[in-house]
């Protein structure tokens, strides 16, 4: 259908939504370049990848049952060791699990507690942090108050107590890390609003008649968001971090769902006679981190140089 | 004119902590069910009216706002409650750990600025050398990399392989120490006790190393870049045209101003340390703070978990003080 007979504000809109299309493809195309000029970005990108498909095929990948175990199997070493059985090529846990099937479940908590806990911290920092940075007032002046008095609080310490008074489990372990995980993006994006506002496309919005919240939505936040793009995805590798101390103390996800910190932590009790099974998750949290610390450096290096200096 | 400018600093921080102190306490309120129900779950059968008198003693049967004034109240004056399971005033409690934990937090801190400013001093004057490329890849590992598992790699490889250092506790089992700080280095060195000394040192090692390893990558990364952005200045350039050696240009003129805002991070990462502490303390078998509150929570004795929080944060925000007084003198220009 020919953009003019789409009636009144629904034209503009269509047109408005082209022009954006249009951009973030541009956006995309200018981050595939730069990744192709990082190999390590790149490779970054890949692996987290590889462990998102993992996650998500995970009963198509391995035949093990995660949580159920054959006492008569248990502590086998890797395959490649003297006494390994191909058929747990890492070897198997205390309860004879298959440590490899245990490590790709593994991945689907802590992706889901990575990526789950930045999205909402992101939903609420940005909602906030646009409203304030606009309108300022006294909303401004209690939230950003009560944002440095949460960063009063070291993060694993503040997400410790939440976690002391909620009790273990996986929803009560997103709502810790969001707790405190919110305020980076709120005063990001605070900040970010705050400067954009006096700058003239702002106002020629306002004069053509836009309302306050469409400025906010159409206008401005579109200019802040590659900022938060690479903040939340630094940030995922930190609550993976997060989610794997909590779980290793015994206050995160609960056994027998497979989570790498509490599966480190059970084979501390073995670690004189069965290696693997205390460090094999480890390795598997170590190199996701790493990965997404890596895609997510180049990205910033890609969309959001200034950010180097924070 | 700078002692009035750090005692403003210095009341600002007051508000700080009354606001610490009231999430702490709405922490508390968090927490499902009734705390008298909680704390008599470990005392087993209870009649009615002992409950309702506990409910009085701990001033549970007032409003909200008076228990939060008599919580500041008694806070302010260094009672923080008493601990359900170890029958003990908190405060107490936790002056007796704190000493261990202290120790272990200044071992891991110099740990990682003795590893960090050589590796961000070197990585800067010879950016993109391979020991440059090495550090930082290094570095890199070391921020991705989660502390508890860490410790296990380092326990695996030099207690229990190589058997150079132990792998649990602060001393070797049968030597006797006289205590007077609690940190068992210091006291140590105090009581010439140097069989003490080097038991206590070998213990700290890994604790120390586990713990300060994120703190090293974290601070020699940002001590790099600054350093790198310092050395472009024109007064580098200056020194170096008046003939100035090589040496005293990075480590007088460009170490200097590069400093201020490796503080900065130095300062935030103190939060890293202490959070770190309980994961690294755990880990180790170290018996400091952290593990007196990992247990209360498993033993869900609140108020020892609620003054240990609110020590924790109360410690951090004098970290950050003590940080941007610490500014003034690095650059005079900084106003607080």
């Amino acid at each position: 259908m020919p953009v003019e007979e789409v009636p009144g504000g629904e034209a503009q809109r269509f047109r408005r939504l082209r022009v954006r299309w249009r951009v973030t493809r541009r956006n995309l195309r200018e981050i595939w370049i730069g990744l192709r000029h990082r190999p390590l970005a790149l490779l970054g990108g890949i692996v987290v990848l590889v462990y998102l498909l993992a996650a998500l095929f995970a009963p198509q990948i391995t035949s093990h049952d995660p949580t159920l175990g054959n006492l008569r199997q248990r502590l086998l070493p890797p395959a490649w060791q003297e006494e390994g059985n191909p058929e747990f090529p890492l070897g198997t846990d205390d309860q004879g699990r298959d440590l490899l099937t245990r490590i790709i479940y593994g991945s689907r908590v802590s992706l889901a507690v990575g990526l789950l806990s930045v999205g909402i911290s992101v939903a609420i920092g940005v909602a906030l942090g646009a409203l304030v940075g606009y309108y300022r007032g006294l909303l401004d002046q209690i939230l950003s108050r009560f944002a440095d008095l949460l960063l009063a609080f070291p993060f694993l310490i503040f997400a410790i107590g939440v976690m002391a008074f909620l009790g273990p489990g996986f929803t009560n372990l997103i709502a810790a890390l969001i707790f405190k995980g919110w305020v980076e993006f709120y005063r990001l994006v605070r900040g970010e609003v705050m400067a954009e506002k006096p700058k003239e496309y702002v106002e020629a919005a306002r004069v053509v008649g836009q309302s306050d919240v469409a400025i906010m939505a159409s206008e401005i936040l579109p200019n802040t968001i590659q900022s938060v793009f690479v903040l939340g995805t630094l940030r995922v590798g930190f609550m993976i971090i997060m989610e794997a101390s909590l779980s290793f103390l015994g206050l995160g996800i609960q056994p027998p769902t497979p989570a790498w910190g509490s599966m480190v932590a059970t084979g501390r009790d073995y670690l004189l006679t069965a290696w693997w099974v205390s460090t094999l998750p480890g390795i598997a949290i170590v190199i996701l981190v790493l990965a997404i610390n890596l895609f997510g450096e180049g990205l910033r290096d890609i969309l959001d140089p200034r950010l180097k200096v924070e | 004119m700078r002692a009035v400018k750090i005692l403003e600093r210095v009341l600002i921080t007051i508000p700080i902590m009354f606001g610490v102190a009231i999430i702490v306490f709405f922490f508390m309120r968090l927490t499902p069910g009734d705390p008298v129900d909680i704390m008599m779950g470990q005392g087993g059968a209870v009649s009615t009216g002992e409950m309702e008198q506990l409910r009085s003693e701990f001033h549970l049967d007032e409003p909200l706002h008076v228990q939060l004034w008599l919580f500041l109240r008694d806070a302010i004056r260094g009672d923080l409650g008493y601990s359900y399971t170890q029958k003990q005033p908190v405060s107490e409690l936790i002056v007796e750990r704190l000493p261990a934990t202290i120790e272990l937090a200044v071992g891991a801190l110099a740990f990682s600025l003795l590893i960090a400013f050589p590796i961000g001093i070197i990585s800067s004057v010879r950016q993109h050398s391979l020991i440059d490329q090495f550090s930082m890849a290094g570095a890199f590992l070391g921020i991705s990399m989660p502390s508890f598992w860490l410790g296990i790699i380092l326990i695996l490889l030099f207690a229990v392989r190589l058997h150079w250092l132990p792998v649990q506790g602060r001393l070797d089992f049968g030597i006797d120490l006289q205590e007077i700080t609690g940190m068992y280095v210091v006291d140590s060195m105090l009581t010439r006790n140097w069989e003490a000394f080097a038991s206590s040192v070998k213990h700290l090692v890994l604790p120390s190393v586990t713990l300060g390893a994120g703190v090293a990558a974290i601070v020699a990364r940002v001590l790099r870049s600054s350093m790198i952005e310092t050395l472009r200045q024109d007064y580098v350039t200056l020194a170096r045209a008046k003939g100035q050696i090589e040496f005293l240009v990075v480590m007088k003129h460009a170490l200097r101003n590069a400093l201020i805002p490796t503080v900065t991070v130095i300062g935030l990462q103190v939060g890293v340390l202490l959070g770190g502490n309980m994961i690294v303390e755990a880990v180790f078998g170290w018996p400091g703070l952290g593990r007196l509150v990992v247990n209360a929570i498993f033993q869900r004795d609140f108020p020892l978990v609620q003054g240990a929080v609110m020590v924790y944060a109360l410690t951090f925000v004098v970290a950050n003080l003590v940080v941007d007084v610490l500014y003034t003198y690095l650059n005079p220009k900084i106003t607080l």
